[in-house]
């Protein structure tokens, strides 16, 4: 059986952590030190090797990213932070930049040294005010010891970043709308190719990586791939934040070696579902991602075996529903929610989501008819692969699986016109925080 | 218009990034903070400091949920209502804060204090329900501690929320916004950033900073000559970026630092034209006839077993009672205060070199990027 990891989160119970003194305490920038002694070559073979996956939901290999990007074109070269934290259960990255802020500068520095960058970008969803306070804080002392800017710590390696605030639009969390948005314009995809990281931002060769990916890296340079490669599975190696939320007594950010099974997380670090509430669905990785039963509880949470029961890791923020919860009302939420964050580019995606949320809301009040659920069968068909980015398929998710595993309760729905008694309207405030080792960041002055 | 002192923090913010345009958001968050919102006289400040079209900013503004085209209130109150905070109560949250405020979604009270709106995964899910005031996050509040909450902002005190520090206001929190810094209030005056005490990061000395400059400037020039030169003649602006942080926070304010800063941000509220009256005015719907209406959540309800499909064939009903009208008008129509953004084929010879990324000379081989898709801004159904 796996055993927690206190990787990324090592610093979550120091109280200081935020500050560069508190953080440099407890071992901080110390890769750092190490990685400027090492070519950018050297480290970005070490990140290959260490099998590291991309932590925003596809699960993309972040050395061999990397190595996508030409070196040779004279062109500058971007490293730019995916911090548009949106999808629905998500907050992994919100704590990890309120609690830890040095950590993911120290892996930005690490970054764009290895890739010859020195202008970094970390584009943050507005809604993100403390964390933007943290790092803005974090990055001022940074600069002024000299970890961040012209001369790092006097190797010569220059490495500027800039903290740009978003303005709440989900769909910039997809990482060609999100250059866009740096760019200053309106947040829509591009068509690729070409990729980012031959053209990116300002056409110039441009990696985009989530927060927690780079987070991970300074730990990588320290301890080595072996190390990193000793938690997961062979082919998903590493540690993993869960966020878990929903009808589970202690929601929160967990992290875990990826690989372990969902059940054993939301039992012992969340103390298992609310009493009296049986887990009826969830979301491994976040509302795009295909919603699963109670039957796949013992699922290991990795890139490959969630695949393989048709859903997807995605950002790893597990969502728990038991069975007083409507999942035609959860699928409604979240199809409004797609409606309202479709970008309006592509018309499958734009007016799909639209009527497909009025269908959802019409069946919800009463009034649907059974060809209802094949007309959203339709829809869906009709949506998925055929827009720029993956909201479209993304919002399709949780109709399709729901379609798939809770038809009788769509059915039940259309012939009563209403929900059963024993759904209860919601379960209640977040009461028990005690254990969630969640120390009170209000700053005592 | 900006202030001298926001116009000064305007231009540095467009000296910040290697291409000048970067600096839009920022800017609009600039704009926002003094004005409470996105104003016309803003969208063509904004054009003008980065050689663009009215039109080209007013699609950028009205694309972002957080910049709001009605006056805020001194409070900007937004209550998750995504699903994993709904399944812990936060419908309730918003239906009884709504009724408690008399307003709806994207509405003002009254009397300027509150903006409410309801949000889309605020990203605190292990607090539901969450509420944020001015973006700072207040978690697990249950309906009765919600209306506290909103009592007590009406009534002027800022309780603080689970993490950070009391907001002095929607307009100051709209300047951190901007990523200048901490803020301070002068009396009578915008926020201003407070720089004393404030490192220059990476500040090398003069010569090494231009000589840096002019080679990101070189790099960046060759690789957008044409379509990306709106920044090039602007100076880059590595190594010249403002302070992004400072020592000082203003999580230290002590509370009688507080109290002036409310009064001041009252004052704004009042110089803004935002009369009680106005606001309502202001506002588009009129609060007091409706006290519930709220857009969100009774949208298309009147109408339970209409098909979606057959919208068309109801064309016939009056006007105000088809709901999905309203909707697909909102979705379509001219933003409010961006109404007068010139038509793009009016524009001429004003149009900056912006323009030829549609006639595709983009750098790179990347033609594509844009070919067949209209780029947002300039087709763009809003303008």
């Amino acid at each position: 059986m796996p055993e927690p990891v206190k990787v990324l989160t090592k610093r979550y119970e120091v109280e200081d952590a935020h500050t560069l003194d508190g953080y440099v305490r407890t071992g901080g920038y110390a890769a750092l030190r190490s990685a400027l002694g090492s070519s950018p070559e050297q480290l970005r073979q070490l990140v290959k090797d260490s099998g590291l996956r991309g932590r925003g939901g596809a699960g993309f290999p972040t050395g061999v990213k990397w190595g996508f990007v030409p070196q040779d074109t004279g062109k500058p070269i971007y490293l730019v932070i995916n911090a548009d934290e949106g999808e629905p259960g998500t907050f992994k990255d919100r704590e990890l930049m309120e609690r830890d802020p040095h950590q993911l500068l120290e892996g930005i520095v690490i970054a764009s040294y290895a890739l010859n960058c020195t202008r970094a970008f970390i584009f943050l969803r507005g809604e993100y005010l403390w964390p933007g306070i943290r790092i803005e804080q974090a990055l001022a002392e940074a600069y002024r010891e000299g970890y961040i800017g012209r001369d790092v710590l006097g190797s010569g390696v220059d490495v500027d970043i800039t903290l740009h605030y978003a303005a709440g639009a989900y769909i910039c969390g997809e990482e060609t709308a999100l250059l866009e948005a740096l760019e200053g314009r309106r947040g829509q995809p591009r068509l690729r190719p070409p990729f980012p990281a031959v053209a990116g931002l300002y056409a110039s060769p441009t990696v985009v990586n989530n927060v927690e990916s780079i987070a991970n890296v300074p730990h990588i340079v320290e301890h080595g791939a072996e190390w990193y490669r000793s938690m997961g599975t062979e082919k998903s190696p590493g540690p993993k934040l869960f966020c878990v939320s929903g009808e589970v007594v202690r929601p929160g950010n967990y992290e875990w070696p990826l690989g372990t099974p969902a059940r054993q997380i939301v039992e012992e670090s969340c103390g298992g579902m609310l009493e009296g509430r049986a887990l009826k669905f969830w979301a491994p990785g976040g509302s795009s991602t295909p919603l699963l039963t109670a039957e796949h509880y013992d699922v290991p949470m990795d890139f490959d075996s969630i695949a393989a029961e048709g859903s997807l890791l995605g950002t790893g923020a597990m969502m728990m529903f038991s069975e007083r919860t409507s999942v035609v009302d959860a699928v409604l939420n979240w199809t409004k929610f797609y409606e309202h964050e479709s970008c309006g580019k592509c018309t499958p995606c734009r007016e799909g989501v639209f009527w497909m949320a009025q269908i959802l809301e019409r069946i919800l009040e009463g009034h649907g008819r059974i060809e209802d659920l094949q007309t959203l069968d339709d829809a869906c068909d009709n949506i998925f692969g055929r827009s720029f980015c993956a909201l479209g398929d993304g919002a399709t998710s949780p109709i399709k699986s729901s379609l798939k595993y809770f038809r009788n309760e769509y059915e039940q729905l259309i012939e009563r016109g209403r929900l059963p008694q024993e759904y209860a309207a919601h379960a209640g405030v977040v009461t028990d925080n005690s254990g969630m080792h969640r120390p009170s960041q209000l700053v005592r002055r | 218009m900006l202030s001298p002192d926001l116009r000064r923090e305007a231009e540095a913010l467009v000296d910040r990034y290697p291409v000048g345009r970067s600096a839009l958001l920022p800017l609009l968050h600039l704009v926002q903070s003094q004005d409470g919102m996105i104003s016309e006289d803003g969208v063509a400040e904004c054009a003008e400091l980065l050689s663009l079209t009215k039109a080209e900013v007013g699609a950028v503004a009205t694309f972002y949920t957080m910049y709001k085209r009605r006056p805020l209130g001194r409070h900007l109150v937004s209550v998750c209502t995504n699903f994993s905070c709904k399944v812990r109560g936060a419908q309730e949250v918003y239906d009884r804060v709504s009724e408690r405020l008399g307003v709806g979604h994207n509405e003002t009270t009254p009397d300027g204090a509150i903006t409410l709106e309801h949000a889309e995964c605020l990203g605190n899910c292990e607090g539901a329900p969450v509420v944020s005031v001015d973006y700072l996050n207040h978690e697990c509040l249950t309906p009765e501690q919600a209306l506290e909450l909103v009592d007590r902002l009406v009534a002027g005190e800022v309780p603080p929320p689970t993490r950070g520090f009391p907001s002095p206001g929607i307009r100051p929190m709209s300047h951190r916004l901007a990523g200048l810094g901490p803020v301070t209030a002068r009396p009578g005056e915008a926020w201003v950033v407070d720089t004393a005490g404030t490192p220059k990061p990476g500040a090398g000395d003069e010569a090494e900073r231009r000589g840096l400059r002019a080679r990101e400037r070189a790099a960046a020039g060759d690789s957008a000559s044409g379509p990306l030169h709106d920044g090039a003649d602007k100076g880059l602006g590595i190594g010249s970026q403002a302070t992004p942080g400072a020592a000082q926070a203003p999580e230290g304010t002590g509370a009688a630092q507080r109290e002036a800063e409310k009064a001041d941000a009252d004052a704004q509220v009042r110089e803004a034209g935002l009369s009680a009256d106005e606001v309502e005015e202001e506002s588009g719907y009129s609060a007091r006839e409706s006290p519930t209406n709220d857009p969100g959540s009774e949208e298309r309800s009147s109408y339970p077993d209409a098909d979606p499909r057959k919208q068309d064939l109801e064309a016939d009903r009056p006007a105000g009672d088809r709901d999905d009208s309203r909707l697909l008008t909102d979705r379509r129509a001219a933003p409010d205060g961006i109404a007068d953004t010139p038509q793009s084929d009016e524009l001429g010879d004003k149009r900056p070199p912006e323009a030829d990324r549609e006639t595709g000379t983009y750098p790179g081989g990347d033609t594509t990027i844009r070919s067949g898709t209209g780029g947002g801004e300039d087709n763009d159904r809003d303008a």
